[in-house]
């Protein structure tokens, strides 16, 4: 058997590679999150945000942008193969989940790096929250990934996937979203950081992303199959 | 009974038994009993819808059989898959390479999955886009390749990790006669190469076939010979045994 951490690192390689050279997801998920941005600052027509409510506009708004590169995260691998070409190899089917949620997560962190700044300027008056709220964000991310990958195997072969995946995706990560807007809420307060209740947040999140991987460690193998 | 010298004996390359595959109601395939031998070469030949393809991913473990016995290298599908891994090349309908990758760079990814230390993957990859005169344009992306020259990669692509077990479905579609020629050093006969093709070729498939199976529409192997086979160079399965 090849090593995981080479096959790993070889299949994360080239989804990165790719990505770079076609920008077929991110500048997608850029452009939705910074008009979503917009939108709300205008249609809400505030110029500053705070609590649950900033924590909202901040998550629903990546949600959204993230579903973008949900669908898109394996459609190489049917259309060009790949699934063909690792089942042949000799290497743990699970490394095509690891490293497809690692990609995602990359892109997630791309996508935050930008948009996160965007909706800081756009809402936030003090940005003393931002140096927590890279905890959340990491947290989130890593069961978003997760979950995200799964569904996405799992609807990648149907030709109306662009549709399935939110439909399954959607109510799954409703308690992640929960959490994260809860983590965040108290950290977006008028006042100043508040961290009541942060760490109990944070560690709900941590559980999601613990039970995820799990479900999508035991299952993967199984979704390859014909 | 079957008088090819090794096709009796143990450690037969493939072995089939009552194989069937159904596809929802339709039988794509039904009771296929064969064998092929080490170091042998099986034509499949057959119209179209007649099975060749999925018994070719059903010895490449990619498709689980529905019925019967499948022994692929002494190993018996779809429960023991795991061990064919990496001994198997297939070159199938799809080249199996990613678009926005160049050729050099499917190689090597390839080589990694294979577990292939990289000075070695580096003298094969250099090696075999020589053979196939497609060194000169390894470093740009497959997806400005013609289809020739994408089939000329997915045959580098497939005997890379120099498998034991060759499938080949259609090999030389899209190749010029010049590609064609010069594929056969990498997926032509060879001492100790166990092959089974998929051609729609019947003559040119005969010349390098030790056993011809002809499928008819129904997934079955058929009693009837090929109009073009000769009788004494090589074994019908439907009609021999």
């Amino acid at each position: 058997m090849t090593s995981s951490r080479e096959a790993f690192m070889a299949l994360l390689g080239k989804d990165l590679r790719t990505e770079l050279r076609t920008m077929r997801s991110l500048p997608a998920m850029v452009l939705f999150a910074v008009t979503t941005f917009i939108i709300f600052r205008y249609g809400l027509d505030r110029t500053t945000l705070s609590g649950s409510l900033a924590g909202g506009v901040l998550w629903t708004t990546l949600l959204f942008a993230g579903i973008l590169g949900i669908n898109r995260i394996f459609v190489s691998e049917l259309e060009e193969g790949g699934f063909d070409a690792i089942r042949l190899a000799p290497v743990d089917r699970t490394v095509l989940f690891t490293s497809k949620v690692a990609a995602l997560f990359i892109y997630l962190a791309v996508l935050q790096l930008i948009v996160v700044p965007v909706f800081a300027v756009f809402f936030l008056p003090d940005w003393s929250a931002l140096g927590p709220l890279v905890a959340v964000l990491i947290g989130a991310n890593l069961g978003f990934s997760v979950l995200g990958t799964l569904i996405s195997s799992m609807a990648v072969n149907s030709r109306a996937r662009d549709l399935l995946v939110p439909l399954l995706l959607l109510p799954l990560v409703v308690p992640l979203m929960i959490a994260a807007t809860a983590a965040s809420a108290g950290l977006f307060d008028a006042a100043g950081p508040d961290y009541d209740g942060f760490g109990t947040w944070l560690l709900v999140v941590g559980l999601y992303d613990g039970i995820f991987l799990l479900v999508g460690y035991a299952v993967f193998d199984f979704l390859l199959e014909d | 009974m079957d008088d090819r010298p090794n096709a009796a004996t143990t450690g037969a390359a493939i072995r089939l038994s009552g194989l069937s595959r159904e596809y929802g109601d339709r039988l794509a395939l039904r009771d296929i009993d064969l064998t092929v031998a080490r170091g042998e070469t099986m034509v499949l030949l057959g119209p179209n819808g007649s099975g060749k393809s999925t018994m070719l991913r059903i010895l490449a473990t990619l498709l689980r059989p529905t019925s019967g016995e499948v022994r692929v290298l002494e190993s018996l599908l779809p429960d023991e898959s795991w061990k064919l891994r990496g001994r198997i090349g297939y070159l199938g309908h799809e080249p199996l390479l990613y678009r926005d990758l160049t050729g050099r760079e499917n190689l090597q990814l390839q080589a990694k999955l294979h577990g292939i230390p990289k000075e070695e993957a580096d003298a094969r990859i250099e090696h075999d886009l020589d053979l196939l005169e497609m060194g000169r344009r390894a470093d740009d992306r497959v997806t400005g390749f013609s289809a020739g020259m994408r089939q000329r990669i997915a045959i580098c692509r497939a005997v890379l990790h120099r498998p034991e077990l060759l499938l080949l479905d259609e090999p030389d579609s899209n190749l010029d006669p010049e590609g064609r020629e010069l594929s056969r050093a990498l997926i032509g006969p060879a001492e100790g190469r166990t092959r089974v093709l998929v051609s729609h070729e019947p003559d040119r498939a005969r010349a390098e076939a030790d056993l011809v199976v002809t499928l008819d529409r129904t997934g079955g192997i058929t009693n009837q010979p090929d109009e073009t086979a000769d009788p004494g160079d090589q074994h019908e399965a439907g009609a021999g045994r």
